[in-house]
């Protein structure tokens, strides 16, 4: 290896005219020149002039020219005028087209720090205006409605099927898996209590009462805000990137009649079939460990049949429009507002599932708080 | 007709061998034999739907030829291995018709990847690096910015940032003054001539911009959407005046076109 490190020489009186002399090669893998060592020199002579000269250069690459460039850059700072002289060929052209343009100076912002994140007032702050863009976002879609019961609103009907189709039958696993699953640790968690009572046949009360008023709900719905709701966010997020939403408006079509009722008007159709769907196979699911537990199926539907009451039914199913609206709330709000990037489709998405499953959480507790309070 | 693929005393450093590329059964373009030169500014340029963004694909790898070799400074890359390709790779700098930036990424970030990846600087150079190849295209001070924060054509540049972040010796541009003004297109076409110039590099690029083509190009070619194959090669402004098929000359003057150009 014949290269020699980059090297820079500061020749040359005070005030007058400085000639910057560059030697050695200046490629990748050996270094640069110290910038900061010059940086302080040239501000101790301060000269009116500083001559940079590639007569003795050997080998170069963009390293050259980031060193040149910064140097360019201190001298206008400082008001000392730069000319570079015998540079290769390449270089004097490189640096014309690099300092063409002024440097742009962005304005300065203060992005949010970690602590301004977990402070709770911040907290409450970002919480309160999500609730607030949430509801002014609800406003928008009764609007919405309103418009759909008069027959004036632009939604394709053709639209509303396929999303019920997704939202429904797509989701028919995933719900069947839950919801057994759900209806056996409901009964394993009374059985062991009620046995100590030898009172085991209660389970069977156990499992249809918190299927139906609580679990199953509960459950399907924070299913469908993973499901459903994120692919709402992701879908309108990507329409919002690829300038879509735009072009519905302009075409003088309101996305929200266009894009977000349909999707709501499934949820709100589907969600209480699921649950009822959800309901029946949780309370098989009971059965199972019933069985298991030497209760006889005839004896558990009896016991079954002795717990149903419409009351129960007609909770689970008001709980359930309640959050069919809630999820497509959470998953439409967050993506047609979002930005324009990837990055910002990937963050409404999380926003969309996180949002949901918090309204969902307090919608439940706020209700079984008022139908506590008036005795239903 | 020149042809392409006799007579050349430098070796070329593009060529394209009896290239076939299809679609499943649909063919695209057959027969595609042309040199790209070192230095060139070579044009891919024909009307909409004829494969040129195909071709330009074929070219960076993205899809395989169905029958045809594509060779760089002699050595074919359609059979070279992995590793090959991906020292080959690293020697081109590509922009992609909508910029292809990182939209989660900074300015700064997108350009530092290559440099991170493949180079040698550490990253106090980087940074200076950066700076550099940022201000070459005209955005100095964006650093911090997120592509989504800046205008179409500024995104274009900074697309030519990442793409000359390596010293690239091929470039290779689909469609770059696409979406822009004619102020901001002639710019651009100027800035990728001056850093042609200095890094000596070769430019290949798909356009339909006639004062592009004829401001820049030094050689190009011609695909036909009719006959589905090339029915020009050579310098732009030679084969506007002088070539011996009429829709090429169509297309450069851009006189109406005859019924049996545009197909449904």
């Amino acid at each position: 290896m014949d290269t020699q490190a980059p090297a820079f020489q500061l020749l040359g009186d005070n005030h007058g005219e400085s000639s910057l002399v560059l030697s050695g090669d200046w490629v990748q893998g050996h270094g640069s020149g110290n910038f900061d060592a010059l940086q302080s020199e040239l501000l101790l002579r301060h000269p009116a002039k500083l001559m940079a000269d590639g007569s003795s250069l050997g080998d170069w690459d963009s390293i050259l020219m980031a060193f040149l460039l910064q140097c360019h850059n201190l001298c206008r700072e400082e008001g000392i005028a730069f000319e570079a002289r015998d540079m290769p060929e390449g270089v004097a052209q490189l640096l014309a087209v690099a300092t063409a343009v002024e440097t742009h100076q962005p304005p300065v912002e203060s992005r949010g720090s970690l602590l301004a994140s977990i402070n709770p007032v911040h907290l409450l702050h970002k919480v309160s205006g999500n609730l607030q863009e949430s509801l002014g976002f609800l406003g928008e879609v009764t609007i919405a409605l309103s418009r759909l019961l008069a027959g004036k609103a632009n939604t394709r009907f053709s639209d509303f099927k396929e999303f019920c189709y997704q939202a429904g039958p797509d989701a028919f696993a995933i719900i069947s898996l839950i919801s057994v699953l759900v209806g056996m640790i409901l009964a394993y968690l009374g059985a062991v209590q009620l046995q100590q009572f030898g009172a085991e046949v209660y389970v069977a009360d156990l499992v249809v009462i918190g299927m139906l008023r609580e679990m199953g709900v509960l459950m399907t719905a924070i299913v469908m805000a993973g499901r459903t709701g994120a692919a709402y966010a992701a879908q309108l997020g990507t329409m919002q990137t690829n300038e879509e939403i735009d072009a519905i408006t302009t075409m003088g079509i309101s996305p929200i009649e266009f894009l977000v009722l349909p999707r709501m008007l499934a949820l709100i159709v589907v969600m209480p079939l699921l649950v009822i769907y959800a309901d029946l196979l949780g309370i098989v699911g009971g059965g199972i460990v019933a069985g298991g537990m030497g209760i006889s199926p005839v004896q558990y539907i009896t016991q079954s049949e002795g717990a149903l009451s419409f009351t129960h039914v007609a909770v689970g199913l008001l709980k359930s429009l309640v959050f069919a609206i809630l999820i497509a709330i959470a998953g439409c709000r967050s993506s047609i507002n979002s930005g324009r990037s990837s990055a910002a489709v990937g963050q409404a998405a999380t926003e969309a599932v996180v949002t949901a499953i918090v309204y969902l959480i307090v919608a439940d507790a706020a209700i079984n708080i008022i139908f506590q309070q008036v005795g239903i | 007709m020149a042809d392409a693929t006799g007579g050349t005393q430098l070796q070329a450093h593009i060529e394209i061998r009896d290239l076939t590329m299809a679609y499943g059964s649909f063919v695209i373009q057959r027969d595609l034999s042309f040199n790209v030169n070192h230095g060139d500014i070579f044009v891919i340029m024909g009307g909409s739907g004829c494969g040129k963004s195909t071709l330009l694909k074929h070219m960076l790898g993205l899809i395989s030829p169905r029958i045809g070799d594509i060779l760089y400074s002699g050595i074919s890359f359609t059979r070279a291995g992995d590793s090959e390709k991906e020292a080959m790779r690293q020697r081109w700098g590509i922009t992609y018709q909508s910029g292809g930036l990182f939209s989660a990424m900074t300015l700064a970030e997108n350009v530092t990847l290559p440099l991170q990846l493949y180079t040698r600087y550490n990253s106090a150079e980087i940074v200076e690096i950066v700076a550099y190849k940022l201000a070459l295209v005209g955005l100095a001070g964006y650093q911090n910015y997120y592509p989504a924060e800046i205008s179409g054509g500024m995104r274009k540049r900074a697309a030519l940032a990442r793409a000359i972040a390596l010293d690239p010796e091929i470039l290779f541009f689909d469609e770059p003054s696409a979406g822009l003004d004619p102020i901001s297109s002639r710019l651009l076409d100027e800035l990728i001539v001056q850093l042609k110039e200095s890094i000596g590099a070769t430019v290949v690029m798909v356009t339909h911009e006639l004062p592009s083509i004829f401001d820049i190009a030094t050689n190009s070619v011609y695909l036909d959407n009719i006959t589905r194959t090339m029915i020009g090669y050579g310098n732009p402004v030679d084969l506007r005046d002088h070539s011996d098929q009429a829709v090429v000359r169509q297309f450069l003057t851009r006189s109406a076109a005859t019924a049996n150009e545009d197909s449904p």
